[in-house]
């Protein structure tokens, strides 16, 4: 079970300056352990401290807005792909 | 003949001359930000220029009018060309209406994940959008623009806002005088955002020029990855031509969640409902502010909040939020 996972420019000091890294999990929540086993800083730059996703962060799986599924509990399958995306359009790395 | 000068003859602007909407730039009004008053000393008053009262809705209405009418000026607009810009949004909003409005195509390269709202202005407008991918940020946008600019160089006008200085001399031609005046010569610290830096920056060196005392303020995001519309982190992002960072005594960075509750803030008891922007300013006004026990602030507001009820800002989290919290 891997999905793939799209990094914004901020976020890709995270990941060794990749835009996409794979992660394992079914949910946005197990995705996010995953990440974090990886990628060590990079859920607490996306989360709050008690596990929710920050106000401005926006998670979309293949495209929908967990917001409107069923937030860090919506299901991911194999093969789909994650986007975390700053809810504006702010400064990225030169 | 009397002996008063025909300059100080007052007279009406003929229908004529108030005719276009680009006449109305300008000349915004201050109020005092009254909710703030028991957070700081009594001597202190925190004053906010709000610039949502501009033509297109925000203070980019300034700096984009300078750049086109600069452009007239020197012909390097003129009928066949087109306007391009890159935007985060508000500067595209003040260049589409004032295209319209002149007759001149507009096309604006943005990140798409700029608010709704936006691109249905701009639709409005009839101006042409490019979206450029919103994992870039607001210099993904800055980084097509150049590739179109570039396939076809003779077809487009660039204002180009990041790296003209005709962006900050509109602010030193109107924002700091109407301050200065404003608050009599009262004015001791001026607080704004960084976009293109074009206000910090213009507003800053006009009141300066004024009084050595003025101190200017410029706020940023206070990391790169961050969620106020328009503004720019600067350490991890193009740093704007025109940003002279020895032009300003102090940059504060604001937390996105601080900036979002101080529009909360501003809209439930002040009845002032502004962009995230604002908010950012604002709350680094309050800092700048708690430190004085005299002194007049002025903070500029970039637009007002109805253009953000789409975004995160509003919808998502924090309706989540309240949705949770009342079951």
């Amino acid at each position: 079970m891997a999905a793939r996972v799209r990094i914004p420019t901020p976020l890709r000091k995270y990941t060794g300056g990749k835009d996409a890294v794979s992660a394992e999990g079914t949910t946005i929540a197990a995705i996010l352990d995953d990440l974090e086993k990886n990628c060590p800083g990079l859920r607490e730059r996306i989360c709050e401290a008690d596990g929710s996703i920050r106000r401005f962060v926006n998670l979309y799986v293949n495209g929908d807005d967990i917001r409107f599924l069923d937030n860090t509990g919506s299901p991911v399958k194999d093969g789909d792909e994650i986007s975390i995306v700053p809810a504006i359009a702010g400064g990225a790395s030169a | 003949m009397t002996g008063a000068s025909t300059a100080d003859r007052p007279r009406l602007a003929t229908t004529a001359e108030a005719l276009r909407i680009v006449d109305l730039i300008g000349n915004t009004p201050m109020v005092e930000l009254r909710c703030l008053r028991e957070s700081i000393a009594p001597g202190v008053t925190i004053y906010g220029k709000v610039e949502g009262f501009n033509p297109g809705g925000s203070v980019k209405a300034r700096s984009a009018w300078n750049l086109v009418r600069r452009g007239l000026e020197s012909e390097q607009l003129r009928p066949g060309k087109t306007i391009l810009e890159s935007t985060s949004g508000n500067t595209g909003i003040a260049l589409a209406m004032i295209g319209a409005a002149l007759g001149y195509p507009v096309k604006l390269v943005m990140p798409e994940n700029v608010s709704r709202e936006r691109k249905r202005v701009l639709q409005a407008y009839n101006a042409e959008t490019v979206y450029s991918s919103p994992m870039e940020g607001s210099d993904g946008a800055i980084i097509l623009c150049r590739e179109i600019l570039a396939q076809d160089p003779e077809r487009y006008f660039k204002p180009d806002q990041y790296n003209s200085e005709y962006n900050s001399e509109a602010h030193y031609l109107t924002t700091g005088p109407e301050i200065w005046k404003q608050t009599g010569g009262r004015v001791t610290h001026l607080v704004a955002t960084i976009g293109t830096s074009g206000t910090v920056m213009g507003t800053g060196r006009f009141l300066k020029e004024q009084s050595h005392d003025v101190q200017v303020v410029a706020i940023e995001p206070s990391d790169s990855f961050h969620g106020i519309e328009g503004l720019k982190h600067m350490a991890s992002s193009i740093v704007p031509g025109i940003w002279h960072p020895e032009q300003v005594d102090r940059v504060v960075g604001v937390d996105t969640e601080d900036a979002y509750d101080m529009v909360y803030n501003l809209a439930a008891k002040d009845g002032l409902l502004l962009g995230q922007s604002s908010g950012a300013a604002v709350v680094g006004a309050l800092e700048v502010a708690r430190d004085l026990t005299s002194g007049v602030i002025v903070v500029i507001l970039c637009d007002f909040g109805d253009r953000y009820l789409s975004t995160n800002l509003w919808l998502g989290w924090r309706d989540r939020h309240q949705l949770a919290a009342n079951k």
